[in-house]
């Protein structure tokens, strides 16, 4: 393993919850070095979400938040105070990138938008994320993770075609988010690389969940069709989905979408009588019988586990898997294999677990160098060591509570 | 001009990658697609344009491939893959999706291509990875989606584990791919040298809800909840029925959740419909000491009132009042939406050829000094080979007609 690729880079996080920080956690395992800017009076409500270890709650006891903020800084800021301003300026000063995730009105109260930090740094690139972007009628409506899963499109696709809709798991939007803030970022560095222009990305989390669900709008406007939830079916063959199998709440996935992958999960089943009806010869004939199909393929899944099924099935050369819980991938091979899953040591929370980016690069290192921040664990080394402020000039900040 | 003005792809992959190269195209980089002499094998996916298969027809490809190029090259055949490597020397990046040792077979691998270009990215998106005990499996979106752990929690108890009906994996891997694309390009402007990264689709799925902390903490493996959450000792609802359709809204108490809650019981109580829930002090009440008893009574009390609404009246009372309330829209819906109309989401992009005008998806963000470029159609299969083979590589047009004959173009 080489270098890490960003061990010049600085950023600057005000933003909090689930977005902003997580694109920052992901450029801090490529050596990027993050300063997460936090306050007593407002803790990041990450810091105040169960489990809790041990189930005692606390500001520095939550395992949500290390997962989300691993490798950063923590330095406690008011920026309601001219003085806590002051040092968010020489913070954007230090810093090549900065994420926010606020509305343009709670920017403008604090005059910490990109403008301000254009003025002391012209190149620096700022993103804003939040629930619908930062311009337009309902920029400034309130928003949280459910709320942009719902109106992007999510649950009106996912679940059963005869019941109500289901919800992706998780806060979707939350996870996708980050992929396309990382994205925007690295292309903006590129272009600061170039041309040494910095710049401002606004990035809304109801856009990026669009992205994610593109072809049902191409679906509608070509065709006037509105795409529905269909279970696991696919247009593209049968069978195709999640079945049972031995063990309590143990399923398959099998996808066969052509002639010959037909073949071959009939030669991984012994060619049983029923796969020669000709309720199932074709395609179009499987399309057409298809619940009496999914019955018949359950009938087989249910007297095997899951790792036979998938044994059997690959061996054939049928697109196949295992529905994974959480502790099955902990004990995934593969996962194992790549190295996904990674223990960090944390003073309050003892060890929890973080995953590592999807991709594995040849030449460039990939950093779990620290646990999370305490609150406002770094304050002095933040100010002092990385901004240059006095010791002397620390401590009368300090007594004016600008680091509160 | 978009930001990746200057770059270089060659796109060699199928579904599987094609995302990447599209998002790197809207960034501003310039993307060749290669495709088989036959098309990509992706053109044959459906939905079609009025249902009409045909390769120059399939939408996910239309949306996946806006703003690239595309040339035809047979890279199984040696002349092929001359032209592919004189083409490596002029590009920085290179996107394929093969199964795990298919390129190195053609000698067309990183180790083959570095010499030719050593500063050359390579970027592999596969299922599993490049190697470890999964590599080969055969995959799909529904197997890997199950596989990733993001499908355990998805859909209901008495029923199986359920994906998206719109596929997932391939574009978050695409998307993420095209962000490890620009880490190992970065890198190159530091160390002056290429590499090879390799992407694992399904790790680029997330492995499911919150559930890594709770397993962490309590060993607690996540349940297909429908419409609801778990929130403490209660499943609650986060999408709530009214009258033509859902309503996304997560029922909070404390001071984050009240003030949606006393602007909602205002309105049914001005209806009389409030009953119980009306003199409640919603900020003092603990999520964590709440019953699922006691929250279906609520619910029993607020559905009701919800179903005489649409979302777009639910909405409007939302927006007026800073309710964190929702619609759950369908595709139709967003494509209406105010918001998105007036940020210039949405571009109509004009298929001359298939006589069809269909709406894209813009830009995933606002950029201020290097705005993403607005998409643009989707190439038919080789609509570049002269731009490209004949202006760039000097070929003739004898050559061309030669290459089409032995079917490497």
């Amino acid at each position: 393993m080489g270098e890490s690729p960003l061990k010049d880079i600085r950023i600057a996080d005000f933003s909090w919850s689930v977005v902003g920080p997580s694109i920052t956690t992901f450029f801090s395992y490529y050596g990027a070095e993050v300063v997460k800017v936090e306050s007593i009076h407002t803790p990041e409500v990450t810091r105040r979400s169960a489990p809790f270890k041990d189930n005692l709650v606390g500001i520095d006891r939550s395992l949500v938040f290390p997962t989300l903020n691993t490798n950063k800084y923590s330095i406690c800021l008011n920026l309601k105070h001219p003085g806590g301003r002051e040092i968010a300026l020489k913070l954007a000063k230090w810093a090549d990138i900065i994420v926010q995730s606020a509305t343009d009105n709670t920017l403008e109260k604090l005059r910490l938008n990109y403008e301000d930090f254009k003025t002391v740094k012209k190149s620096i690139i700022v993103l804003n994320t939040t629930s619908q972007g930062q311009i337009g009628p309902n920029s400034n409506h309130p928003g949280y993770g459910d709320a942009a899963v719902a109106m992007a499109g999510f649950p009106e696709v996912t679940g059963w075609p005869d019941r109500e809709p289901s919800l992706p798991p998780g806060a979707y939007t939350d996870s996708v988010t980050p992929w396309f803030g990382a994205l925007a970022i690295m292309a903006a560095l590129e272009f600061r690389n170039r041309t040494g222009k910095g710049q401002h990305i606004d990035l809304s989390q109801l856009e990026a969940g669009a992205h994610m669900l593109a072809p049902a709008f191409l679906v509608y406007s070509a065709n006037h069709v509105v795409p529905m939830r269909n279970g696991n079916r696919s247009a593209s063959g049968a069978p195709h989905g999640v079945y049972r199998c031995l063990g309590d709440n143990r399923w398959c996935a099998i996808a066969v979408t052509s002639e010959d992958e037909w073949k071959a999960f009939c030669r991984a089943l012994g060619e049983p009588r029923w796969t020669k009806d000709p309720k199932f010869v074709t395609q179009y004939s499987r399309k057409k019988n298809e619940d009496e199909l999914d019955d018949l393929v359950e009938s087989w899944t249910a007297s095997v586990t899951p790792e036979e099924a998938l044994q059997k099935l690959q061996a054939a050369g049928v697109a196949s898997g295992i529905v994974k819980n959480i502790r099955d991938l902990h004990n995934d091979a593969q996962l194992n294999h790549r190295g996904h899953f990674q223990k960090v040591k944390h003073p309050e929370v003892g060890e929890y677990t973080v995953e590592l980016p999807p991709a594995r690069f040849s030449q460039s290192a990939v950093e779990v160098r620290q646990p999370a921040p305490r609150l406002g664990e770094h304050t002095e080394y933040v100010c002092c060591s990385l901004l240059g402020i006095s010791a002397e000039e620390f401590v009368r900040l300090h007594s004016e509570g600008i680091f509160e | 001009m978009g930001a990746l003005s200057h770059i270089r792809v060659l796109d060699l992959s199928d579904e599987k990658g094609q995302m990447c190269g599209k998002y790197l195209a809207q960034l501003g980089a310039e993307v060749i697609k290669i495709e088989p002499p036959r098309g990509d094998a992706a053109r044959q996916k459906g939905p079609y344009l009025r249902d009409q298969p045909g390769p120059e027809k399939s939408l996910t490809w239309l949306g996946y491939n806006a703003n690239k190029k595309s040339i035809t090259l047979n890279i199984e055949n040696p002349l092929g893959q001359q032209l592919l490597k004189r083409l490596v020397q002029k590009t920085d990046l290179v996107i394929e999706s093969f199964i795990p040792g298919y390129l190195a077979g053609l000698g067309l691998d990183y180790d083959s291509l570095r010499p030719i270009n050593p500063r050359l990215v390579l970027t592999s998106i596969t299922p599993f990875g490049q190697t470890g005990p999964y590599a080969q499996y055969k995959a799909s979106d529904l197997t890997i989606t199950a596989m990733s752990g993001f499908m355990f929690t998805c859909g209901e108890a008495d029923r199986p584990p359920v994906r998206i009906s719109i596929e997932q994996a391939y574009t978050a891997a695409g998307v993420q791919a095209a962000t490890a694309s620009l880490l190992a390009l970065y890198s190159c402007s530091q160390i002056n040298e290429g590499q090879h990264v390799d992407v694992a689709i399904r790790e680029c799925l997330p492995t499911g809800g919150f559930e890594i902390f709770f397993w962490d903490s309590e060993g607690y493996i996540g349940e297909r909840l429908g419409a609801r959450r778990r929130r403490a000792n209660v499943y609650l609802r986060d999408l709530w029925p009214c009258k033509d359709g859902y309503i996304g809204w997560r029922l909070m108490t404390g001071a984050l959740g009240a003030p949606t809650l006393y602007t909602l019981i205002e309105w049914m109580d001005s209806e009389g419909l409030a009953g119980e829930l009306k003199g409640v002090q919603w900020e003092k009440i603990d999520m964590t000491q709440v019953t699922q008893e006691q929250m279906e009574r609520w619910e029993s009390i607020i559905i009701p009132f919800l179903k005489q609404y649409t979302k777009a009246e639910i909405y409007k009372v939302a927006l007026e009042k800073s309710m964190m309330m929702a619609p759950s829209y369908n595709a139709r819906e967003l494509l209406d939406y105010q918001q998105l109309i007036e940020r210039g989401f949405w571009v109509p992009v004009n298929y001359e050829h298939l006589n069809a005008t269909i709406t894209h998806p813009g830009a995933f963000c606002k950029m201020s000094e290097s705005p993403p470029v607005s998409p643009q159609k989707a190439p038919l299969i080789g609509e570049n080979n002269l731009e490209i083979l004949i202006d760039e590589l000097g070929l003739s047009g004898p050559d061309l007609v030669s290459l089409r004959e032995q079917g490497i173009i």
